[in-house]
């Protein structure tokens, strides 16, 4: 599923590695948190599973692809096998809820009736059915990372990855996601979810891997989120 | 790709000339601010090229007949000169008609009382096809037999073409310039446009668009805006130039003048228009959007 062995990353114009010979696998079905301080490099890890940056040397594999070699081309392929959640949703805000998750079947070419169905089975399971009409800037903060969350499962990816989905909700709505995640995850879908909540963690039994300065500093089962701290 | 994919990008891109609304308003106000420029000034000296070679073809060489010919075989010539190249007409014009061309272009008419016709030669009135080898022409009707004389303005001719190729000259480096400057407010208008859009291409990239997905809907419009854009500017163009025709017109240089009717610069002023806002707008949002799809 995800496979990260040795991987030295560095950005263009900065001296200190976002990440330092970091090695990491992630199976099929698990649910992973990965948690760090800020600047840790957990963002990083995302950009580099969803070849938005490249390593510069290790091995770095998703899915099936291997994102050291993989030709700019094949980008899209390996991003339809991926579904990915952003802290601040990033929804268009002039599509409704139905287009925005819509959207992302046309991209891989999917008709018309398939949409159709497909669709509302995806809202109802994130629990918005009702809201398809209504624009982004109509739902509450909740409801919008819900459409995002909806949009990234409507393809069926085998890897939902997600980079701090509740920074923006309070401390209700985040249980509400992580609890749509966990669904999503016992539907057979791989999660990795990027978080700072330390209750939030540590309220799921599940494997969590914590950074530091771009290294993995512990990485248990049923662990527990800032032990060490 | 898919046929229903493509329906969808091309819906979406006529759409979303609609969502962007103020957006595209601003393209297509640019588009025919530029064109109603360049389409002014390109109009003018076609104007200005029309009433130069009006005057030049009223520029005319005069060849006179040997007096010893009688009239018949003085008309005998006319074929002869007729066939000459660079000739566009020949006009024959006996000595009785020049001498009566000449006593009414003054008005006290019995001072020429005891003036004959034998005092005038038959002559030719020839016009040109092209002034600019009135030299050559001057000369092959000079070597034609029975033609005694020939009389040609050279000078005149030199004047007006002369003025033609500034005029020329003149545009043709003016409208390069205004079309660069367009091409470059066009690129800044529609770099503006793009540029509220970075989130939303962002967002098809990582759902998995590929770069046809993405750029497909932004050319569309591109198209769409630069269509409409030349299709208003045409209107405009056309409301303006009557009205700056009819004032002429009314104006006391309107009698010196020869404005081209529209109706005969129509279709290409709406081809170049049209054909110029297409271009325009599909380069534009190709260019444009080259620049997000870098990741
Ligand atoms: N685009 C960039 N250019 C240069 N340096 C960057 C860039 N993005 C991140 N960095 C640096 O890389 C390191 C890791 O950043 P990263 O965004 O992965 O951290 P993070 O763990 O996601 O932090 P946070 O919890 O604050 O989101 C930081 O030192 C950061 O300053
Ligand atoms: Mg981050």
């Amino acid at each position: 599923m995800v496979h990260l062995k040795d991987v030295c990353m560095t950005y263009p114009k900065t001296g200190t590695p976002a990440a330092d010979h970091l090695s990491l696998d992630i199976g099929e079905g698990e649910f992973v948190f990965l948690v760090g301080s800020s600047g840790s490099g957990k963002t990083t890890i995302i950009k580099l599973l969803t070849g938005e940056v490249r390593a510069q040397s290790g091995e770095v594999m998703v899915n099936g692809f291997d994102l050291r070699k993989i030709k700019r081309r094949k980008l899209p392929a390996l991003r339809r096998t991926l579904g990915v959640i952003f802290q601040d949703f990033r929804l268009i805000d002039n599509k409704t809820v139905f287009e925005n998750v819509a959207f992302a079947m046309h991209v891989i070419g999917a008709g018309r009736r398939a949409i159709r169905e497909r669709v509302p089975y995806v809202l109802k399971l994130v629990g918005l059915e009702g809201r398809e009409k209504r624009l982004p800037q109509e739902l509450s903060g909740g409801e919008q990372q819900r459409v995002a969350i909806a949009r990234a499962l409507v393809n069926s990816p085998s890897l939902i990855i997600a980079d701090e989905p509740t920074g923006n909700l309070d401390p209700a709505r985040s249980l509400e996601i992580m609890l749509l995640l966990q669904k999503i995850n016992d539907l057979g879908t791989t999660v990795l979810v990027v978080t700072h909540e330390k209750e939030l963690v540590n309220a799921f039994s599940k494997r969590v891997i914590t950074l530091e300065n771009g290294c993995v500093a512990s990485d248990e089962t049923g662990g527990y989120y800032g032990h060490e701290a | 790709m898919k046929l229903n994919k493509f329906f969808y990008l091309i819906k979406e891109g006529i759409k979303s000339i609609f969502t962007h609304g103020f957006m595209s308003f601003a393209c297509v106000v640019v588009i025919v601010a530029c064109l109603l420029i360049m389409g002014n000034f390109a109009l003018l000296s076609v104007n200005i090229d029309h009433n130069i070679k009006q005057l030049e073809s009223q520029n005319e060489i005069l060849a006179f007949v040997d007096e010893t010919l009688s009239e018949d075989d003085a008309r005998a010539i006319g074929p002869h000169l007729r066939s000459l190249d660079n000739v566009k007409d020949v006009e024959f014009v006996t000595r009785e008609e020049a001498m009566k061309n000449f006593i009414s272009k003054y008005e006290d008419e019995d001072m020429f009382s005891d003036l004959t016709p034998s005092t005038f030669r038959n002559r030719y009135v020839i016009y040109l096809d092209d002034l600019s080898r009135m030299e050559g022409t001057r000369d092959d009707i000079a070597a034609v037999e029975g033609i005694a004389d020939v009389s040609a303005s050279l000078e005149i001719s030199r004047g007006f073409i002369a003025v033609r190729n500034i005029v020329t000259i003149v545009s043709v480096v003016l409208i390069l310039i205004l079309f660069v400057i367009s091409i470059f407010i066009m690129q800044n208008t529609i770099k503006l446009a793009t540029f509220s859009r970075r989130e939303e291409i962002g967002i098809m990239k990582m759902v998995g668009a590929g770069n046809a997905f993405i750029r497909l809907p932004f050319i569309i419009e591109g198209l769409l805006l630069g269509l409409l854009g030349g299709a208003i500017a045409f209107f405009l163009q056309m409301g303006i130039y009557r009205v700056l025709n009819q004032r002429l017109l009314a104006s006391a240089v309107g009698t010196m003048i020869q404005v081209i009717p529209f109706a005969t610069l129509m279709y290409p002023v709406l081809a170049i228009f049209l054909g110029l806002g297409l271009l325009v707008g599909t380069f534009g949002s190709s260019i444009a959007i080259r620049n997000y799809l870098k990741v």
